[in-house]
Parts: structure tokens; sequence; C-alpha cells
């Protein structure tokens, strides 16, 4: 109906139905979608060209630097030496081994792969959304993955396995060991402490909150040398906690602390309404929490909680200054090898740090945005 | 008749057996609340029969729904005696769960729980409060999805279901709990009015069955149509009580014909 017959007109009555009509075209094609998304007017067309004036400056530096100036084969630290303008890439295969396992008497290095193989294939089972028996999955990773790794790493002459006693494991065995750690029992226990912080019993309630404060208001080396250095005065006399241990204790608390905090934000998020829904229903309060209030307020907070497990990812360097030989403490040591020492050796050796925590962190970030794209689709709210 | 529910006792007293508690599925005694020094409840009485059915009118902020949160402890009372079918509801969390599993209640905004489908939302009470097996609690649910016409939505997500569905998944989730009592608290003042229909038809049929109802509603088609009793609330105490037919021919208060000069036009 055309404005024309709206003129002087009171009633109306629809005698014809009207036509189903497609959406106008949309212009397409690159030129369509450049000139709509980068040059759409002066602000927007002096900002793609300042960023692609920006990228043209950066990216064949980069490339000189990585690709076509960098050492790619080498014996020694001769070439690299002689080579100014480039990365010394024959170092970090010479070093690899290193990385990978730290001080880890070599014949035994099988032990370590086996572990990180079965890690590794529990953890896509696990995290697979489609897999079939994750609980199967959960089961093996959470109670059998641990005695196995526990008992394959340390050994034991019962078993014909020679004893490696901790202050043998580096490198990359130990980043993922701590981070591992810190992420399994951070998010149970900040769960924990979050409901406790929500409780409305007194002393629950004051225990709980005290420790987050606590905690979250310490910087985390000092936590880190608190746990070193205080953890076995809580414990029976003549009975030392391994030097690995503390620090793994210590990191799990201080992520519980701040998992805590972001916990709580997502069970705040949830209306009243669905604690009187459960709550009408006959459902008590771990029921309530387990059932109801925690896989949603969970979900919510997933982009908090996954920014808490890079956090911690990152962070585990920060356990080297009680002495414990991670990753990036083993780049350290190797980069200051006279053999290699070349001008880019200490910044070959920290990219690669650099690309090893990126590759984990993005990981972790992209899972967990499938994680929230799935959940989203489930409920279409 | 006075407004705290002496024209039940009477009319029971007919029969002398029906003198005994245990005839109640409700009895409010002297019932108070207060929110800080706000007196939300003052001597509220009132007894409900087994298969009775209540409505509960007022003006928004009489006191209404606190009266109905309180006989399955949503609210707390201060002062006074509530026994829900035979279980006085005190501080002690095993009555308050007993009471719970005999006493159904829909909501005002449904309070389905957006991350479980329409099945699991019904079997997940007769599973876990009732220790119910999985695959029975299932047939169950299924049988009240029939039951409130919507078994087709079993698989899909609150979110994807219009109000008016909402509200029936949730009369069929409480219903899965086989309850004695059922509270409704302003159950279609939620929704779009084309689907008011299809959820005070579902209460009827329930009403119908014999199932004790309190309702707090502004549907007065509906209280004329089924309700034993009407109760009228105004600032927190029961007004006048009566059957609904004298209720909207004679109301007798001043504050009910008030309120009833207001909603019916």
């Amino acid at each position: 109906m055309s404005d024309a017959t709206y003129a002087n007109q009171t009633a109306y009555l629809r005698t014809t139905p009207a036509p189903a009509e497609p959406p106008p075209a949309l212009a397409q094609g690159p030129v369509a979608w450049a000139r709509q998304n980068l040059f759409s007017g002066p602000v927007s067309a002096l900002l793609t060209l300042a960023s692609i004036a920006f990228l043209v400056w950066v990216i064949p530096g980069l490339v000189r630097f990585l690709i076509t100036d960098a050492v790619w084969h080498a014996d020694s630290g001769e070439v690299c030496r002689a080579n100014q303008g480039g990365a010394c890439w024959p170092f970090i295969w010479a070093k690899a081994s290193f990385f990978w396992y730290g001080p880890y008497p070599e014949s035994q290095h099988w032990r370590v792969d086996l572990v990180e193989v079965v890690g590794a294939a529990l953890i896509v089972w696990l995290l697979w959304q489609g897999a079939p028996k994750r609980n199967v999955a959960a089961l093996l990773f959470f109670v059998a993955f641990p005695i196995l790794s526990f008992v394959l790493l340390r050994g034991s002459d019962w078993l014909g396995l020679p004893v490696v006693t901790t202050d043998l494991w580096g490198g990359v065995l130990v980043t993922l060991l701590v981070s591992l750690v810190g992420i399994v029992f951070s998010l149970p226990l900040g769960v924990l402490l979050a409901l406790g912080r929500r409780s409305k019993l007194p002393i629950v309630n004051a225990i709980c909150t005290g420790f987050i404060e606590i905690v979250r208001g310490v910087p985390f080396i000092i936590v880190l040398f608190m746990a070193n250095f205080m953890l076995p005065l809580f414990l029976p006399e003549g009975w030392t906690p391994d030097r690995l241990l503390r620090p793994l204790v210590g990191t799990a608390l201080f992520a519980a602390a701040y998992m805590a905090e972001v916990v709580r934000g997502g069970m705040q998020a949830m209306p009243k309404g669905q604690y009187e829904g459960a709550a009408s229903v006959g459902l008590g309060y771990w029921q309530t929490m387990r059932l109801i209030i925690l896989p949603q307020a969970l979900a919510l907070v997933i982009p908090g909680i996954v920014s808490n497990f890079i956090s911690l990812f990152k962070d585990t360097t920060l356990v080297a200054i009680v002495g414990i030989f991670d990753f990036l403490r083993t780049i350290e040591t190797a980069y200051n090898d006279p053999n290699w020492t070349s001008p880019t050796t200490s910044a070959t050796g920290l990219i690669t740090a650099a690309a090893f925590y990126w590759v984990f962190c993005f990981g972790m970030s992209r899972y967990s945005q499938g994680v929230e794209r799935r959940l989203r689709a489930g409920r279409r709210h | 008749m006075k407004p705290d529910g002496t024209l039940t006792m009477s009319a029971v007293a007919a029969s002398p057996a029906a003198r005994t508690g245990s005839d109640y599925a409700v009895e409010l005694a002297g019932v108070h609340k207060w929110y800080g020094a706000f007196h939300v409840l003052r001597d509220v009485n009132l007894r409900v029969r087994k298969g009775e059915k209540i409505v509960i009118c007022g003006p928004s902020g009489s006191g209404k729904s606190t009266m109905i949160r309180c006989i399955n402890r949503l609210e707390e009372h201060q002062k006074g005696n509530i026994v829900v079918n035979g279980t006085e509801l005190t501080n002690d969390l095993r009555r308050i769960d007993e009471v719970r599993r005999e006493v159904g209640m829909c909501f005002q905004h449904f309070n389905l729980f957006p991350h479980l489908t329409i099945l699991e939302n019904c079997t997940l009470a007769p599973i876990w409060v009732r220790k119910m097996p999985k695959k029975d609690a299932e047939e169950i649910a299924m049988k009240y999805l029939t039951r409130v016409r919507i078994p087709e939505q079993a698989n899909k997500y609150p979110g994807q279901l219009s109000g008016g569905q909402q509200q029936r998944v949730a009369i069929a989730r409480s219903l899965c709990m086989n309850p004695k009592i059922m509270l409704f608290d302003e159950p279609t003042s939620a929704l779009d009015p084309e689907m008011v229909k299809e959820v005070l038809d579902t209460m009827v049929s329930l009403a119908n069955e014999g199932m004790t109802m309190l309702c707090v509603t502004h549907e007065m088609g509906f209280a004329r149509q089924v309700a034993d009793r009407v109760v009228f609330m105004d600032a927190g105490e029961i007004v006048e009580m009566n059957t609904p037919d004298q209720f909207f021919s004679n109301p007798r208060h001043e504050r009910t014909r008030l309120f009833l000069g207001q909603i019916l036009h």
C-alpha cells in the first residue's frame, strides 16, 4: 500500500495478501567489500592507509631477521657470530632436547615422552566435544594419569626404573606440569572459595574472604617464596615437601584466589528465580549449586576463566626464582652457553620461547571460543 | 463471616470428621512477617482444605505473593504457625525439604532452567530429590508434558519456547514431583495476551482433577470458574474472603469494592 492510498483514509481492509519479496540486493564482490569496510569515509581511509604503511614498514624487517637473513644450518656458533642480521636457528636445533627435557637423564627421555603422549591423548579425548565416553577420559585423566606420570617420571627401584629426583626435571616438562597442576586445581578450589565467600555461615565466609583478599593482595613472587620457605613449617617435623611440590602448591593457591572472584562474578549474575525454581522442586543447597547455578555461572564466565588459565600458564615462568628449571630458564641457560654466543642467539631463544607460550595461550583462547559458540547454539536465547 | 477465615471453619464444622487437622492441606495461623521494619504480613489466618482451590487477589504490594511464598518457605515468616500437609514449617531444614517435596510452585517468570532441555527440566527433581531411575523419570515427564500438550518440545531448550509454552512446562515440571498442593504466583502476568488462555486451561484441568491449589492471580474469569473461595488481601492482611459468587456480586468491605471497581471494567 503506497502513501497515496493513506490519504483521508480511516478504515482499511486488506483484500489481497501482501506479496513476499526478496531483500534488496546487497553490493557484493571485493571492491564493494573494501569500499564498505576499508574506505567508508575519510577517517577510515586514512586509518587504512596508515595501517598498510605500518605493515609495509614492519613486515620486511621481520621476514629478513627470521627467514632470509637467518642462519639455518651450522654445527656451532661460528656462523651465527659472523652473521649479525638474522636469527640463529641452529642454536635451537642443537638445544631442542635440552629445552624439552631440561637436565633429565638422556637415557630416560622415553619416560617423559610416554607421559606427554598419554597426557596429550587424554586431553584431546577430554576436550573434544564429540568424543565418546568423555567421563571415562575424565576418570583416566584426573585419577590414573597423575599416578602413572608420577611413577614414570620419578621412577622406582621396585619397578626397575631408575629414580630421577625432581631437581633433574626441567624444560617444557616442568612448565607443562606446573601449568597443568595449577589449572586442574585452581578451578575446583576457586569454585569452593567462591561458594564460601557467598556463604551465609560467618566463619566459612570470613575464612574464604580472608584467603582471597590476602592471596590477591600479595605479589605472586612472594607467594612462591612463602610456599618455598613456609610450607615445611606447616607440616609435621621430618616431612620436607619436595622442592618442586612447593611452588606447585603456591601456584595452585594463587590461581585459585583469582579464579574464585571470576566464578563469584558469574554466580552473582544468576537471577534469584533460578535459586527459587530449584528450591521449589526440592533441590538442596549442593544440588542447586552443582546442577543449576554452577553450570550456568561457569558458562557465563568462560572468558574470565580462560583468561586466568592463560595468565597462569605465563606466570609459571616465575617459578624459576625458587630454583625450578622451567622452559624459559632452559632457554636462558642455553643462550649463555659460550659455544653459541652470538649477537642474535638470545633474541632467537626468546622469540622461540615467545612462540611456544603464544601457541599454547592462543590454543586455549580458541578452544574457549569454540565452547562458548557451542553453548550459545545449544540454548539460542 | 469474619475476614480471618471463620467461614471455612463453620462450613467445615458440619462434618465432624473434617475437624481434625489432617483434613487441611495448608493452615496459616496468626502469621506475621516483616521486611526490616516494614510489616508485610499482618495476622494472616487461612485454612485450606484438601482439594480446595483458593484464588488470592489484591493490589500490588498487598502481601499476596509473600503469603504463598511462605507456604513453601521461599520466604520465612517471623510469627505465627504454618502447617503444610501436617508438617509445621520451622527452621528445621528437613521439614522444609519435606514440605517442598509435596508442594509444587509456578512463578510469574517461569524460572525454568535455561541450560537444560524441557525434558531435563522435568526429570531433574524426580531423579535427584526422589532418587528415581532416569528411565522412569523420563516416562513420567513425558506423561505430564503430554498432559500440558507439548510433548513434541521435550528436547528443546526453554529459550526456544513461547511464554505460554514455558509456563506449561513449569506446571509439568512441578507435577513430575507428584505434589499434593500447587502454588501459582501470578502465572499469567508475564504472558502475551494470546497465551493466557492456554495456561489457564491447563490450570482449570488441574483443578478439575482435584488438586489443592492456591493461586495469586488477577484472572477473575478463572476465579469464577474454579475457585472455592476468593481471598482479597490489602496492606498485608486478609480483608475479605468469600465464595466467588458472593465475592464478586456482593463485596462487603469498602477496600474490596474499590479494588473490584478498578479491575472489573
